[in-house]
């Protein structure tokens, strides 16, 4: 596009030959697209640590967080990186996925029934509005100091957000396709399968991406503050015998759980929501 | 469709209590509302209307806005209840809607049979598909069309199960002038090829004329004006035939004859 400001006129031309006219000079592309910056960022961060302006005591270098990781993955004391990182997925995906059956039918007969609305929604909008991080006292007191109280928080930090998403997006389905389907002989089968869950479907993929999300927030709260195995246990230790590199890596190991989850999704929503013309896929 | 359509001959009335006694119409109309009343809070939409739609015929529902042409149609589509009077329709009869109401999430040929069981519904949907010009598109979203050719889909989705019934309601006001003339066309060619009963609800005088067997001109809640169209396509498109008929049409709409 060029500007001949003058007359007042724009003039529009193919993208390519006006882009690359104007904007010779600046066209930068780099070939790690989106990683760029935080790569760049760790290639700055290891070299101000290795030229020592970032002080060890408070900052761990990436190689040293590497280091550390090759170490604890089968020598960790009191337990190994694999062990921890293992029992932390498990209580995640456990709560993951009780949040997920729990909310996901919940609020499907919610959104579908009015009795199902009555008796979930008010017990539920209750429990959104307290932070279930909240909750976990109570939960130790109730369900002890062992896995239940842990999983049980993160089933409820996942539970939430599925039903309250579900629930919407089920009662905002376009009643005009529903009476098109009635209208078409639709069995009540078919009504649920073919347009009321499809139609509900990108309300319940933001659902699952905060339930996820949630997850690892409960089951960071729920490692520190009571735990003795688990990537929060390993932070505490880490903080307990001033290991800053170990407790980097807990860090790094939460964003790459938390970066995978959003993954997981988007790949779900690509090939579920392919029908949206946004999704790429474009024509059939 | 198919849910309804075991028998083909079926009629499924509906009545209301409020109405005591009357008797079903059991002659050999398609549709039949006798004394038919809407009410929506203290409107009254539909005054005691009564209609009668013969096998076959091509019946168009003119009206302004707001006059309860589109409320007749949900009342023949079992979409709502009248208040009073009685409705008989085929029990085997599709609604084609003012927006083609196509499932995004579904591909073309699933939409066009998504009320039929059968197993080779993918066959079905090739063969209507082609009847409406889309034989292209079977595997494509609904998103990727445009909006003439979305209609074409929810028309052939209408015709699919060979309704005795087919209800069409403004189907083409959403879209531009030539392609309304080319969906025009359409219509009359599918009319050659099935036998169905067609109403369509139009507030465009010029489409009356062009497809309709009968006009009728709804005002004040009841069937103002009956029209029977005996033109041919050509008298349809000109002529002092369809000149007085357009006047005539115009006037009992409501509209000034200057307005043409």
């Amino acid at each position: 596009m060029a500007t001949t400001a003058e007359y007042g006129f724009d003039v529009f031309a193919p993208k390519s030959a006006a882009r690359r006219r104007r904007l010779r000079g600046i066209r930068l592309r780099s070939p790690l697209g989106i990683y760029t910056t935080p790569l760049l960022l760790l290639v700055a961060w290891e070299v101000l640590s290795a030229s020592g302006m970032l002080s060890p005591t408070t900052f761990a270098s990436p190689s040293q967080v590497v280091s550390a990781a090759t170490h604890l993955w089968s020598h960790g004391e009191p337990s190994t990186l694999r062990a921890d990182l293992g029992i932390s997925l498990m209580r995640a995906l456990t709560g993951l996925a009780i949040g997920l059956t729990v909310g996901g039918l919940a609020g499907t007969v919610a959104g579908l029934t009015r009795f199902g609305e009555q008796l979930f929604n008010g017990p539920v909008q209750i429990l959104n509005t307290i932070p279930f991080l909240a909750l976990l006292p109570l939960f130790i007191i109730w369900f002890g100091i062992g896995e239940v109280s842990k999983i049980a928080m993160i089933a409820l930090g996942a539970g939430i957000p599925v039903y309250i998403n579900l629930f919407g997006a089920i009662r905002n389905v376009d009643q005009r396709l529903v009476e098109m389907a009635r209208a078409a002989g639709v069995s009540q089968k078919r009504l649920l399968t073919k347009v009321i869950l499809p139609g509900a479907l990108p309300g319940a993929l933001i659902g699952l991406r905060l339930a996820i999300a949630y997850s690892i927030l409960g089951l960071v709260v729920a490692e520190q503050i009571n735990a003795n195995s688990g990537i929060g246990f390993m932070i505490n230790q880490a903080q307990t015998f001033d290991r800053i590199d170990e407790m980097f890596l807990g860090l790094v190991i939460y964003a790459i759980l938390g970066l995978t989850g959003d993954q997981i999704v988007r790949v779900l929503e690509r090939y579920l929501l392919r029908w949206r013309p946004s999704a790429g896929t474009g024509r059939a | 469709m198919a849910a309804l359509g075991r028998n083909g001959a079926g009629m499924s009335a509906v009545a209301v209590p409020a109405a005591p006694g009357r008797a079903i119409d059991t002659s050999s109309d398609s549709v039949t509302a006798t004394s038919v009343v809407r009410r929506f809070g203290e409107r009254t939409v539909l005054d005691q209307l009564d209609l009668r739609i013969a096998p076959r015929e091509f019946v168009i529902l003119l009206g302004q806005s707001g006059c309860g042409k589109s409320t007749l149609l949900r009342l023949l589509g079992g979409l709502d209840l009248p208040d009073g009077g009685t409705i008989t329709v085929p029990r085997k009869r599709a609604i084609v809607f003012q927006e083609h109401r196509l499932l995004p999430w579904q591909r073309v040929w699933s939409n066009v049979t998504i009320g039929l069981r059968n197993a080779d519904r993918r066959a079905i949907a090739l063969q209507v598909l082609e009847e409406v010009g889309l034989a292209g598109h079977v595997d494509a979203w609904p998103k990727t069309l445009s909006g003439g050719e979305a209609q074409r889909v929810s028309l052939a989705r209408a015709l699919v199960a060979d309704p005795d019934l087919v209800l069409l309601d403004e189907p083409f006001a959403a879209l531009d002038a030539i392609t309304r003339l080319r969906m025009h066309d359409l219509v009359r060619a599918l009319r050659e090829q099935h036998d169905s009963t067609m109403l369509l609800v139009t507030h465009d005088v010029d489409e009356a004329i062009a497809l309709g067997d009968r006009i009728l001109v709804m005002r004040d809640g009841r069937i103002a004006n009956d029209h029977r169209v005996d033109l041919d396509v050509e008298g349809r498109a000109r002529g002092a035939a369809r000149d007085d008929l357009r006047g005539a049409l115009l006037s009992e709409i409501g509209l000034p004859q200057s307005a043409s």
